[in-house]
């Protein structure tokens, strides 16, 4: 060819058929509008996911029954599962939208609808959009950092067995999506309970060996109303969790430790 | 100044956190603004790592060979004085990074580990699994939230930056941002405004960046005024995984960890890659050169790629596709290393890259170009800085693999305290410091487009820009090609003045918000494309055919654009080259 051109392909090729992938789509203007369902057919390609689903709809937002309508709001950047936007509730199951592979959620049946819907723990901004802000909050509760002196150069930190990395490396993989949360039995406005997210990330910080000068006030946070002891130990947020952290057995180490804490604070305190 | 200066930060990338953290640290107040809640900003998606000439490997490695190979895999493009100091302090910032407890990956000894990355010789690669960006990303993120939580940094996650406040002595005093959920737009008053808003890969439809790098608040800052520099040097990167949404990087580090790229010898061999003996293999990379292997700098891997696809018909069963093959390698070191980046190719496509060679082709990657700065990180307005990916200051005509990463953190440790540095020097501002006029300026803008009844989709034109600017702007550029894709853009600009929103309501409007960005991506387009129209020769990233030599006499020159009567205007600066005196870049056998 020798052109000039730079052709982006695409990993299969393009199928012909007019085959079409219908989506139904819970739809709300606002925080406190009604909510609808508004339903569109796309037409298939290989290798889509719902992210590029929803990016047909905003070229095209017309819906099947030929009613213009708007582009559906939701939240993505990073388009890989890394940045813990996109989570929405997928044929009814909480997921990331953008590794959410159309054929796979089709399987065996191509006609089946996909249906998506926000997350239904968390406030609703906008359509597939979600205020999922408690999160950070949370974060800020188990101080989930470690309080360096200062970012001036203090030489090499301590040495670390690579044993120490492999254990804190699948923690800090965590991406925010608040999917364990979701799916949670425990987490609702009743318990308060922080999720299993927060709990993670406070046993990583607890793990780092200057993080772990906060360890006393990590664990008092965690003990109480909506901590810790909250957890039923249903174990959904160790399936759905998208990045697979070992989330049951940060919960069961943190409980032992909030556990042998509260014991401490009430001879001590 | 009586008061703590107050800071504006634009973006919570590596660029913006880290100079939050110095800002916060010395006394300042931090606003900080960014479109997606910070942590979920494009730095997580940084696979590879970060570099530092730590010499932990017995190498006899250097920061002056740091320096040398940047410089070097730049074409000679960059100012050095800055370079040499981001070098200097590599060592040092990675240390910081692991006192903030970055998961980097240990050696039995317990110290930091290094591999290879592209455009060096030396394992000078600092890695946290196959996540460093995320892990770096976090790390910054929770020091931030530290501040946060003691007063002094606010953060505004959901707002957009649309433009600079400036008095009518044109210096800054604050900025104008519209809430994207109430799009709210009001003013925030400051001393001084870090732009750290990151890549401009929307620019080029797909790309392998994140949804919100439009590039859009540079462009709007240029149009304002500020001088942006070689934008025409954009990265291709040889290795992306094509996708329907986006082109998802397959990391250097594949490479870095042994990876090696070929096709079959006969184009016509139809067989499954892994029953096709090594003899009738072509590894390209490492027949042609043969002394950095597949580990030569982007661009050059890229063209390879490009040249046994389009020019020896070779991609694999004749589409553009060439392999990156990992699977001589055992599982367990695939999975220690790299099963961040293996996990996103089979979530994506499906096949195991540890039993299957990948099928990878080049996609936009990354910008060297952006808003011009001097060796403090100010731009040509005073009061605004600017750090990160969206800066020109550091990689010259090509970076090299994980280098990013270093000069974001550098750029912001250095743009944070000389912010802090010209706030407290800066006289009050005279009258309301143009508040009123910038406000009433972008309602202004926001009426056309709600009010607008034309036909156009924003998203439509944005495609169409896409499909432009990567046919003609990215590999291999000719001046008809590159006069085409201007006159398109001056076409699309037009187009989208007539544009219609499906959606006119006030909440959450993410069309109205994307057409706004819209014009500003398409005005910055312009600037890549004459950029590269006018630098007739061949340099790093930037290759010409009709010219396919560097010309040192006419175009060791920094590109300088500025906006002036809605068009883009050139002019060019000389190149600081005080350290290392320019040599032939070429990574053959001899290099
Ligand atoms: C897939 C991939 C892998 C990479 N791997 C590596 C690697 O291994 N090593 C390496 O060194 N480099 C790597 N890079 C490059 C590197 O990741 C980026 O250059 C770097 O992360 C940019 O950081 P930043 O702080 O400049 O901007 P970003 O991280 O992009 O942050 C930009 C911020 O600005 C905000 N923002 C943007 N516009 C506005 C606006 N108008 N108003 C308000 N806020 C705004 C965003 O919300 C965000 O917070 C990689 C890049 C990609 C695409
Ligand atoms: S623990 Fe898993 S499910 Fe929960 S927020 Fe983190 S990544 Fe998401
Ligand atoms: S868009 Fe980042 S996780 Fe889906």
């Amino acid at each position: 060819m020798g052109t000039a051109t730079l052709e982006v392909p695409v990993t299969q090729k393009t199928a012909t058929s007019a085959r079409r992938i219908k989506v139904e789509i819970r739809r709300q203007a606002s925080p406190d509008a009604k909510a609808t369902t508004e339903t569109f057919e796309i037409p298939y390609r290989p290798n889509m996911n719902i992210t590029s689903l929803l990016g047909e709809i905003a070229l095209n937002p017309v819906d099947v029954s030929g009613r213009e309508t708007t582009p559906v709001t939701y939240d993505s950047n990073c388009l890989e599962e890394i940045c813990g936007s996109c989570a929405m509730l997928i044929d009814g199951k909480a997921m990331m939208a953008c590794s959410a592979l159309v054929d796979r959620l089709l399987g065996d049946k191509p006609d089946k609808t996909i249906t998506l819907a926000p997350l239904s723990k968390f406030p609703v901004v906008r359509d597939l959009a979600v205020d999922r802000s408690v999160l950070f909050e949370n974060l800020k509760a188990v101080k989930a950092w470690v309080p360096i002196d200062g970012s001036y150069d203090l030489g090499a930190g301590p040495r670390q067995q690579p044993q120490i990395q492999e254990q804190r490396y699948p923690l800090s993989n965590c991406i925010s999506c608040t999917i364990c949360m979701e799916v949670c039995p425990q987490f609702n406005d009743a318990t308060g309970f922080v999720g299993a997210a927060t709990i993670a990330q406070a046993k990583l910080f607890n793990m780092d060996p200057a993080g772990s000068v906060l360890k006393e006030e990590r664990l008092r946070a965690l003990a109480g109303d909506g901590g810790i002891q909250e957890c039923g130990f249903a174990q959904n947020c160790v399936q759905a969790c998208p990045k697979q952290l070992p989330l049951t057995e940060a919960i069961s180490d943190m409980g032992r430790d909030v556990f042998v804490q509260q014991v401490k604070d009430f001879f001590t305190r | 100044m009586a008061a703590a200066p107050r800071i504006i930060v634009i973006g919570g990338g590596l660029a913006g956190l880290s100079s939050v953290i110095k800002i916060a640290e010395a006394g300042g107040t931090v606003d900080l603004f960014s479109i997606v809640p910070v942590k979920r900003s494009h730095s997580v998606c940084a696979q590879g790592g970060i570099n530092a000439a730590k010499d932990l490997k017995g190498e006899g490695d250097t920061v002056l060979k740091h320096f040398d190979d940047t410089i070097y895999g730049g074409d000679f493009l960059a100012n050095q004085t800055p370079v040499k100091n981001m070098t200097a302090q590599g060592p040092a910032i990675i240390d910081l990074l692991d006192r903030m407890g970055v998961p980097f990956n240990r050696t039995p000894e317990g110290l930091l580990d290094f591999r290879r990355f592209g455009g060096t010789l030396y394992q000078r690669t600092a890695f946290a699994g196959a996540t460093t960006g995320q892990q770096l990303l976090y790390a910054l993120d929770e020091q931030v939230r530290r501040h946060e939580s003691e007063g002094k940094v606010t953060k505004y996650e959901g707002w957009e930056f649309l433009s600079a406040v400036l008095d009518s002595n044109g210096i800054c005093r604050g900025i104008c941002a519209m809430d994207l959920r109430s799009m709210e737009v009001r003013t925030f008053a400051a001393d001084a405004v870090i732009l750290c808003t990151g890549g401009i890969g929307a620019i080029f439809g797909k790309s392998t960046n994140s949804v919100v790098c439009t590039g859009s608040a540079q462009s709007a800052l240029y149009q304002q005024g500020a001088y942006y520099a070689n934008g025409e040097f954009i990265q291709v990167h040889p290795t992306a995984i094509p996708g329907e949404d986006k082109l998802r990087l397959m990391s250097e580090s594949a490479r870095g960890e042994g990876g090696r790229v070929w096709v079959p010898r006969d184009k016509n061999d139809k067989r499954v890659a892994k029953t096709i003996p090594e003899a009738e293999r072509f590894y390209f990379l490492e027949e042609w050169y043969p002394k950095y292997g597949n580990l030569v700098p982007r661009d050059i891997a890229t063209r390879a790629i490009h040249r046994v696809v389009y020019e020896l018909g070779m991609g694999i069963d004749g589409q553009p596709m060439v392999y990156l093959d990992l699977t001589h390698i055992d599982r367990a070191t695939l999975n220690r290393k790299l099963e961040g980046i293996l996990e996103i190719y089979e979530k994506f496509v499906g096949d195991d890259p540890r039993e299957v060679p990948m099928k990878i082709f080049p996609g936009m990657h990354y910008t060297m170009g952006g808003l011009w700065v001097d060796f403090e990180q100010q731009t040509n307005i005073p009061g605004v800085f600017a750090a990160g990916e969206a800066d020109y200051s550091i990689h010259g005509a090509n970076r090299l693999g994980a280098n990013s990463l270093l000069s974001c953190i550098y750029g912001g440790f250095v743009a944070g305290p000389k912010a802090m540095q010209y706030a407290k020097a800066l006289p009050a501002q005279s009258g309301d410091g143009g508040h009123a006029a910038e406000i009433a300026r972008q309602k202004q803008i926001n009426q056309g487009l709600l009010t607008s009844s034309g036909t156009e989709n924003p998203f439509r034109i944005w495609r169409e820009l896409g499909e432009t600017m990567t046919r003609h702007a990215t590999i291999i550029r000719y001046n008809a090609g590159l006069a085409e894709a201007d006159a398109k853009i001056v076409e699309l600009l037009d187009r989208a003045r007539n544009i219609n929103l499906s959606d006119k309501s006030q909440w959450a409007n993410t069309s109205f918000a994307f057409a706004r960005q819209l014009f500003n991506m398409l005005h910055l387009a312009r600037v890549v494309v004459q950029g590269a129209a006018v630098r007739d020769e061949s340099r790093g990233a930037h290759y010409k055919p009709d010219f396919p030599d560097r010309n040192d006499e006419k175009f060791l020159k920094t590109t300088k654009v500025s906006f002036v009567d809605g068009a883009p205007k050139i002019e060019f600066e000389e190149v600081d080259t005080s350290f290392i005196e320019p040599r032939p870049r070429t990574y053959a056998a001899t290099a």
